[in-house]
């Protein structure tokens, strides 16, 4: 299952290289061009020579993780996060450490030896550590390197009905959306960008739409479900099994009224179930695309996940098929009728 | 001036959705540039022929506002902030959604009023159900304060003078000036409340020599505020510096030297918060020379601005100097 292998693969921001050797191999001899940029995007494109309007779609390569950032004498790892992490989420989790995936647990002082007053408050991050089983600082040193990456060790499995649990959904959930519509045609310049580095500012995204230079950009992302206590219905951004969902505007990125509509229109016509992501926080790629040299039209559609950014995510799999069906419409939309804006 | 103002303050737009105040400065400036164009992102670039230097002036269409996050089950609206908008300035606010729809903000039961935040509170249109309400208004709809204008003589008072007032300046600076001795993209921008980003875009695909932002700025001239030089009535201000941007030295002197050659009563500022355009301008490309023409303002951000019209002369009398003077950096 694509979904899964992608979730188990490992790709903290600014080291996405398992996760573009997965993605390149099964655009091979599916794409015209295929190239890795400058900054590790994996850029592949169909149609280059076809009239119509020049459309990017991306989906970010990149996962929420941690990093090496010291060895204690005794062996034990300190550590920082990279990109968007609830620290209280990390405590006793098992990780993969480096590029030789050392196993690791992130540990702290436990509940025995915790004064009264420390077991009232969550442990900061600066008292967590990861124990790769090593006896000193110097058996520590034969494994990793500071500066190494540390993955959330996490086996994505199919559970529930129809409900989907892994790492790393945020966004290879994306990237699975994108990888399945490789093989459908469409009738218009199409580029297909797997990004980096977008948990830690965007940074892909924006070099990438600066050398496609598009003339609308759609980004297919996971996003926030806030069904869960003690959220009112009102405050939940998305919920499971409600489609995928339409932003109209984040931290990043106005999307412009009309394509907002277009997006609307294409789901019900062809009877997607949508629902519009109800909260304004977060920012995406579409926010760097959209402010892309004089300035490129961008949408984003997010399939919900609960749990985003933690060691384990939860999606609905109707959700995940709706995204790809409302995705591969839209571009059928657009080659037929032209840019919605 | 004042109808301008009156004008300029009566339409709704919040940001990203700057289509009705776009027309209204379309119309007001057919007849005094050499084109007029609109942008992908939607910003209005008015171009008048002068001279060799390109001069970018930009003035911000846009306001803060609300956007309809969700809709209950009774057609009671919930929102989130577009741009710089306090909680504690809602409650009991009216706003307009640019289909005319108009709507009161009520908050829920609030036993601290340090628990105040934006999902407390909530939009009544006076409807009794939530398909009354998607009549009305659907979630992504954005609406802007209701509040009417008001004369008070030499100073007026209403919402979105931040910055419908640095437009009325760029209008009026266009319709008056007579010889530009520069090219003059007067540049009307959108999406300066969210984060600058009509003007970066826009210098990006003008890449002027030079750009002048005009905006509102902040006065520390009423009782007990932060300390700020900036007084309404005592000129143009000239910006120093803010968040965004210190402004190109040669920048501020040739404002400086231009109001004092046409005696424009002008005063220098300082925000040590806040940014305009003009932070996004000047780091477009290889970097462009920028500066502010800023008007004083009391209570920005609120239903009610107020500004002194000696003020606002004085910054059109500015930017109509900057525009015929040549100017070599």
């Amino acid at each position: 299952m694509l979904l899964k292998e992608l979730s188990e693969l490992n790709g903290v921001s600014s080291n996405e290289t398992a996760v573009r050797h997965f993605i390149r191999d099964r655009l091979q001899g599916k794409v015209e061009t295929l190239h890795t940029d400058r900054l590790g995007n994996l850029i592949a494109s169909q149609g280059q020579t076809k009239k119509g309007p020049k459309v990017m779609l991306s989906a970010h390569m990149d996962e929420v993780g941690l990093m090496v950032v010291g060895i204690e004498t005794n062996g034990l790892l300190k550590i920082k996060t990279v990109g968007g992490i609830d620290e209280r989420v990390l405590l006793s989790k098992r990780v993969l450490v480096g590029p030789q995936q050392i196993p690791g647990v992130i540990g702290a002082k436990p509940i025995h030896l915790q004064e009264r007053e420390e077991r009232q408050k969550p442990v900061p991050l600066s008292a967590l550590f990861v124990d790769i089983g090593a006896t000193d600082r110097s058996d520590a040193e034969k494994a990793v390197k500071i500066g190494d990456l540390i993955a959330f060790d996490t086996k994505a499995a199919c559970f529930g009905d129809g409900l989907f649990k892994g790492k790393a959904l945020d966004d290879r959930a994306g990237c699975a959306v994108l990888l399945n519509l490789i093989e459908n045609r469409y009738d218009l310049p199409l580029y297909y960008a797997f990004t980096v580095q977008e948990e830690v500012g965007l940074r892909g995204a924006t070099v990438a739409a600066y050398g496609i230079n598009p003339d609308l950009a759609l980004v297919v992302e996971t996003t926030s479900a806030g069904d869960v206590p003690p959220l009112k219905k009102h405050q939940a951004s998305t919920r499971l099994g409600h489609g995928p969902a339409i932003s109209f505007m984040d931290r990043t990125l106005i999307v412009q009224p009309k394509l907002v509509e277009a997006l609307v229109a294409v789901a019900e016509s062809a009877g997607i179930p949508y629902q519009f992501r109800q909260t304004t926080t977060g920012g995406t790629e579409g926010g760097a695309i959209n402010q892309t040299r004089t300035g490129i039209p961008a949408a984003v559609i997010s399939i919900p996940c609960r749990y985003i950014h933690s060691p384990v995510g939860v999606l609905n799999l109707n959700d995940f098929a709706a995204t790809i069906k409302l995705v591969d419409a839209v571009l059928k939309n657009i080659a037929q009728r032209g840019l919605p804006v | 001036m004042k109808e301008l103002l009156r004008n300029l303050t009566a339409i709704a737009a919040p940001s990203g959705r700057e289509e009705p105040i776009r027309a209204l400065i379309r119309e007001e400036l057919a007849k005094y540039c050499d084109e007029l164009r609109v942008d992908s992102l939607g910003n209005l670039i008015a171009f008048k022929r002068g001279g060799k230097t390109k001069l970018q002036l930009a003035a911000h269409m846009d306001e803060i506002g609300v956007v309809v996050t969700a809709i209950d089950e009774e057609g009671f609206l919930r929102f989130a902030n577009v741009g710089g908008v306090n909680p504690h300035r809602l409650v009991g606010q009216r706003v307009r959604f640019q289909n005319g729809t108009m709507g009161v903000i009520g908050a829920e039961k609030i036993d601290d009023i340090k628990e105040l935040t934006l999902d407390k509170l909530f939009i009544d249109l006076g409807v009794a159900s939530a398909a009354e309400a998607r009549a009305k208004v659907h979630v992504g709809e954005m609406a802007a304060f209701e509040h009417s204008f008001v004369d008070l003589g030499q100073r007026v008072v209403a919402k979105a003078l931040d910055d419908r007032v640095g437009c009325a300046v760029l209008i009026e600076a266009l319709k008056r000036v007579r010889k530009p001795a520069n090219d003059l993209y007067c540049t009307f921008t959108v999406q300066e409340e969210v984060g600058l980003r009509g003007a970066r875009t826009s210098a990006f695909g003008l890449e002027p020599d030079l750009a002048i932002a005009i905006d509102v700025t902040a006065t520390g001239d009423t009782p007990e505020a932060m300390k700020l030089a900036m007084k309404l009535g005592a000129g143009a201000a000239i910006k120093v510096k803010d968040v965004s941007l210190i402004t190109h030295p040669r920048v501020k002197d040739l404002l400086t030297e231009l109001a004092e050659k046409n005696n424009i009563p002008y005063q220098f500022e300082v925000l040590p918060y806040g940014g305009t355009d003009a932070g996004a301008i000047h780091l477009t490309k290889a970097g462009i020379p920028a500066g502010v023409i800023s008007i004083p303002c009391r209570y920005v951000h609120s239903p009610s601005e107020m500004v002194d019209l000696n003020d606002v002369e004085a910054a059109v009398r500015l930017v109509v100097a900057a525009m015929e003077q040549p100017i070599t950096l």
